[in-house]
């Protein structure tokens, strides 16, 4: 018998203020249910890790995020990731003594790069993971540049398309091209990168496969494919252009395809899972 | 009792939890003597390998670690608690272990077309009798996070492999000293047998 790591199935809950949420291109918020329970379910479904994405606004509010970490590690013996609102080690700290065996980090990331080495430094690189949110803009070439991103019909023919890094939720451009910044991230400490197209993100027409593939191939650590899943299809799509794990989330919170029904999905299509 | 070693590095409140879950009380410490009486020991941790010979070090639970496993007492030790049982490890350097068996620690190498760590569910290939795997099958997924993994001396005390893509050891059984390289205490139901396992049978 010869052992495969398998792909990974990774629902994704948005968590406001203790409750799970999912946002349609980061907007029009919908509420779906109490975390834990949502955590157990989930559990019970065959989800290979979760990821809670803390999207509280509030700095105050945030107490009620670790105290969801605490009963979620009480009631679900599985890997879970939690992101959204950590700006030191100290904070990775009190996430990862509650009980999460991941972070992840975006904004503060870009922000204060060195926050990665810092948080891989005390915890490891296997715990500290870096969420990137690229946007598919026109990128404009250097004869044009005067000109600014106002043009860009006229300029078209001499644009060509880069994923530029947001951060902020989707809404704040960084300059930072994706790629270049994936390998920047690994350089600095991160066992794990989850890579949200901004333009796929809430659409369900499957993830976006190009950025997916030149991200993967120039890492070495392990690529979450995220934002677009419509479809089992579209997680096939993405493992095989080198994606290690795919996260969803409208997909599977409102049962359109269930955990067991994408992993058969999955398994039918040849690819490795846990079933 | 058993005693969850604390060292500053990292989740012990799943390992309490799950033993929790099982109906076994348990009590996460750093203090010497509450180690030295313990009747089980288990010693998880994430992070590196050198800082955490440096914490064991300066909160002076070595001795009472290797004293409790040389008295023949259950040990477990899982993911970083596994690999420190050895004599040294290749994690930013070299790096001296608890010497408690033979063996080091190395990297997986990502030129092998692989990514590191490496990080989700695996098969156990159970490959000799080994009481913490007792009613679990080969086979049997459990959940791995790592970057580094151990290479015994004596090949005989590998319990299980996973192959990544060779085959590398998933767990360690010596006598009393049980380890695991992947996370019992993620690994759902498989992972949960496994630690009453340890509780009840080893």
């Amino acid at each position: 018998m010869f052992s495969v790591l398998t792909k990974r199935i990774i629902p994704c809950l948005d968590v406001d203020r203790g409750r799970v949420v999912k946002g349609i291109h980061f907007l029009n918020l919908r509420d779906a249910g109490d975390p834990v329970e949502v955590a157990r379910r989930y559990e019970a479904d065959g989800a290979d890790e979760l990821v809670f994405l803390d999207i509280t606004a509030s700095h105050e509010d945030r107490e009620i995020m670790l105290d969801i970490v605490r009963r979620v590690s009480e009631q679900v013996f599985m890997p879970f990731t939690v992101g959204g609102g950590i700006r030191t080690v100290e904070d990775a700290a009190r996430l990862i003594q509650a009980g999460a065996e991941k972070v992840s980090i975006n904004t503060a990331a870009v922000k204060n790069p060195s926050l990665i080495t810092d948080i891989a430094r005390r915890f490891g690189s296997c715990a500290t993971v870096v969420n990137i949110d690229p946007r598919r803009v026109r990128k404009v070439s250097s004869a044009l540049s005067a000109k600014g991103a106002e043009d860009e019909k006229e300029a078209a023919p001499d644009q060509e398309v880069v994923w530029e890094v947001f951060i902020n939720g989707g809404r704040t451009p960084t300059g930072l091209e994706a790629v270049a910044w994936a390998k920047r991230v690994q350089e600095l400490g991160a066992g794990e990168i989850v890579l949200t197209s901004m333009d796929a993100d809430g659409t369900k027409n499957g993830y976006d496969l190009e950025m997916i593939e030149a991200v993967a191939r120039a890492v070495s650590i392990p690529v979450v494919a995220s934002g677009g899943a419509g479809h089992p299809q579209h997680l096939v799509d993405a493992f095989r252009v080198g994606a290690d794990a795919a996260l969803a989330a409208s997909i599977f919170h409102y049962n359109e395809f269930s955990i067991p029904v994408t992993k058969r999905y999955l398994a039918e299509h040849g690819v490795p899972v846990r079933l | 009792m058993i005693r969850i070693i604390d060292y500053g590095m990292g989740n012990l409140r799943s390992v309490q939890k799950a033993l929790e879950r099982l109906g076994y009380a348990s009590e996460i410490t750093s203090d010497p003597d509450s180690v030295a009486n313990a009747d089980r020991i288990v010693l998880p941790g994430v992070g590196a390998f050198g800082d955490a010979m440096v914490k064991l070090s300066s909160l002076n639970l070595i001795e009472p670690i290797k004293n409790h496993v040389l008295r023949g007492r259950p040990f477990l030790g899982i993911c970083l608690g596994l690999q420190l049982l050895f004599d040294e490890s290749e994690e930013n350097g070299i790096h001296q272990g608890l010497s408690l068996l033979r063996g080091r620690v190395i990297s997986f190498q990502p030129n092998l077309g692989i990514k590191v760590p490496h990080m989700g569910w695996n098969a156990l290939r159970v490959v000799r009798p080994c009481p913490l795997f007792a009613e679990v099958p080969s086979g049997a997924f459990v959940y791995f996070v790592h970057s580094f993994y151990a290479v015994p001396g004596r090949r005989e005390i590998v319990a299980a492999e996973a192959d990544y893509p060779t085959p590398f050891a998933a767990a360690i059984h010596s006598e009393n000293v049980f380890a695991t390289q992947f996370h019992p205490e993620k690994s759902q139901e498989v992972g949960l047998r496994i630690l009453r396992n340890f509780v009840e049978r080893c």
